[in-house]
């Protein structure tokens, strides 16, 4: 590792200007995600500006009758937070379907959002990646990539990102908030990442030195109930093979409004908004929900060994919506 | 992990001897410790090889099996991904600071008792990680286990072996000790 400068700003205000002033600056959350990766040598800031102890850690209710969760709130707060267990079910079950008791005591909201593919090539300086240095080529594409992308990949890279959370937030439909040294913007969270495209060095569209200060849920839709189911290689402590979050409101056995996101699929939590189409006014029937599963992954490109994702994200819709479905009565 | 800051770095201007060291005061089982450390320190590395507290254990050093397990502020974490510049003013608990004299607390007599280990090496990690278990499930914190009726309440949660093994499961053990561990915890957990 290389060696490093901390500080710890009292502001948001400050930790921006840190950063402004230093290129080589990463602001530091629970660092479950960043110091591994200065570990492995992926990441080698010349300064760590510790934003954990920003005035960033409240849950509370926004004038609309959302949610509005500061950035250093950590992942096992906000899962057992009340107003989350109660109106954002998908939310909670999102977080504690990820890593472990001890990483969600320390990972927060922003560096959730901003964790790293756990591609193992990109983890090791020793083997060429786009990613991680651009043009030197994807040995993923032809290597290991069971765990990899099946949508939105490109030549240049097939890495899907890791988060569970962000894919209940972007069926949530949720906004993050920036604050960056050309001022204050919000984004929504389902275009805050990109497609790898001919840049996979770029995983979001954040600007240099702008800081995630909040994400916003807007109200739970009325009459809704949402989940998260997740497919995984052991029981616990994995990342997803793939998942969906799913939020849906039916009535006398009609769709009424429907949002579904995926995991572990693409470079991005993948909003499927033609499984969506699929289901708005449909009966909430089996058959429309393959249907609509398939709208959707009928864009999927799998590489030689990971085709079984498709078939694992369709199943897991169809049993997300049939849940909701009976519990809806 | 090499801490000594490579001499092409400092060359290179980025940083100033002053700037890659800080002297902090860490609060390590009821204890003020004043150190200087390099900002690369992790809580781990201060613990075993700086303060001599060897109780916490380097597995993986990459957040993967627990056996670093310590409690910050009564909460586990992992403190191979902790840099202890960053803990001032947090107060850590070790295994070593979870007996009282020589009394030694439930979850080790538990393991004593029900001989929940082989080697032993990842039972520091296990102990903590069941002592903050146990207080966030108290503290009504859920799971991936537990029930959705049980999400509508804010009471402690219950903790049966399902309950226990999910909740553990940022804990491997390399001997595969796992029904053991799940039984000392049940004899402990409320
Ligand atoms: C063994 C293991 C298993 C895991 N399993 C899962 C899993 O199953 N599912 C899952 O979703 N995750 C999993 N994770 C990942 C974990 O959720 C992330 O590491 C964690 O959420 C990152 O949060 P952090 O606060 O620690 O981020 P950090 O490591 O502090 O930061 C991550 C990135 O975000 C940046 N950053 C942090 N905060 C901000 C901010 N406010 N504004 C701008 N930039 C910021 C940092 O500069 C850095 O680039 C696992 C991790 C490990 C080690
Ligand atoms: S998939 Fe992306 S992250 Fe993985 S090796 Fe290819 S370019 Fe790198
Ligand atoms: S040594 Fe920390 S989790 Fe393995
Ligand atoms: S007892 Fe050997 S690793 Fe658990």
């Amino acid at each position: 590792m290389k060696p490093f400068a901390y500080q710890r700003p009292d502001s948001v205000a400050e930790a921006v200007r840190m950063n402004a002033e230093r290129p080589d600056a990463r602001f530091l959350g629970g660092g479950t995600n960043l110091v591994d990766l200065m570990k492995l040598g992926v990441e080698s800031p010349g300064l760590l500006i510790d934003v954990s102890g920003l005035p960033l850690d409240q849950v509370t209710a926004t004038d609309e009758g959302g949610l509005r969760i500061g950035a250093t709130v950590r992942n096992s707060d906000l899962a057992a937070h009340r107003a989350v267990r109660d109106r954002y079910p998908v939310l909670s079950q999102a977080l504690l379907a990820g890593a472990s008791g001890q990483l969600r005591n320390a990972a927060t909201t922003g560096g959730n959002l901003l964790q790293r593919t756990r591609c193992p090539y990109f983890q090791d300086t020793s083997k060429p990646c786009n990613k991680r240095t651009p043009g030197t080529g994807c040995p993923a594409r032809e290597g290991v990539h069971r765990d990899l992308a099946v949508l939105g990949h490109s030549e240049d890279c097939v890495a899907t990102h890791p988060s569970d959370m962000a894919v209940a937030l972007a069926a949530l439909d949720a906004t993050v908030h920036l604050h960056g040294p050309e001022g204050e913007r919000a984004v929504p969270v389902t275009e805050l990442h990109r497609l790898p495209g001919d840049d996979p060095g770029r995983d979001t569209v954040l600007r240099p030195g702008e800081l995630i200060t909040e994400v916003v849920l807007p109200p739970a839709p009325g009459g809704s109930a949402s989940l998260y189911r997740k497919a995984r290689d052991r029981a616990s402590y994995a990342f997803a093979l793939a998942s969906v979050a799913a939020v849906l409101t039916v009535r006398d056995g009609r769709v009424q409004q429907a949002s579904l996101a995926f995991g572990g699929l693409a470079h991005r939590p993948w909003r499927a908004r033609a499984a969506e189409d699929v289901l708005r006014g449909a009966p909430a029937t089996e058959e429309t929900f393959a249907r609509a599963a398939d709208a959707e992954l009928a864009a999927a490109r799998p590489l030689r060994d990971n085709g079984f994702k498709v078939t694992l994200a369709r199943r897991l819709t169809v049993g997300a919506l049939k849940e909701l479905t009976a519990r809806a009565g | 992990m090499d801490t000594t800051p490579a001499k092409d770095e400092r060359d290179a201007g980025r940083l100033t001897p002053a700037d890659d060291r800080s002297t902090f005061t860490l609060h390590i089982n009821g204890t003020a410790q004043t150190l200087t450390l390099d900002h690369r320190t992790t809580v781990l590395d201060a613990l075993r090889e700086h303060l001599g507290l060897t109780g916490a254990k380097k597995g993986c050093d990459h957040g993967q099996c627990g056996a670093c397990t310590v409690l910050v502020d009564g909460r586990r974490a992992n403190s191979c991904l902790l840099l202890a510049v960053a803990q001032q003013g947090s107060r850590i608990t070790t295994v070593e600071g979870l007996a009282e004299g020589d009394r030694l607390h439930p979850l080790q007599e538990a393991f004593l008792e029900r001989d929940a280990l082989q080697c032993g090496y990842c039972t520091p990690g296990q102990i903590c990680s069941a002592v903050g278990m146990i207080a966030e499930s108290a503290d009504g914190f859920p799971s991936h286990a537990t029930p959705q009726e049980a999400l509508a309440d804010d009471g402690p949660v219950a903790l049966g072996p399902d309950e226990i093994r999910e909740r553990m499961s940022g804990n491997l053990c390399r001997c595969g000790a796992y029904p053991r561990i799940v039984e000392a915890i049940e004899d402990v957990a409320p």
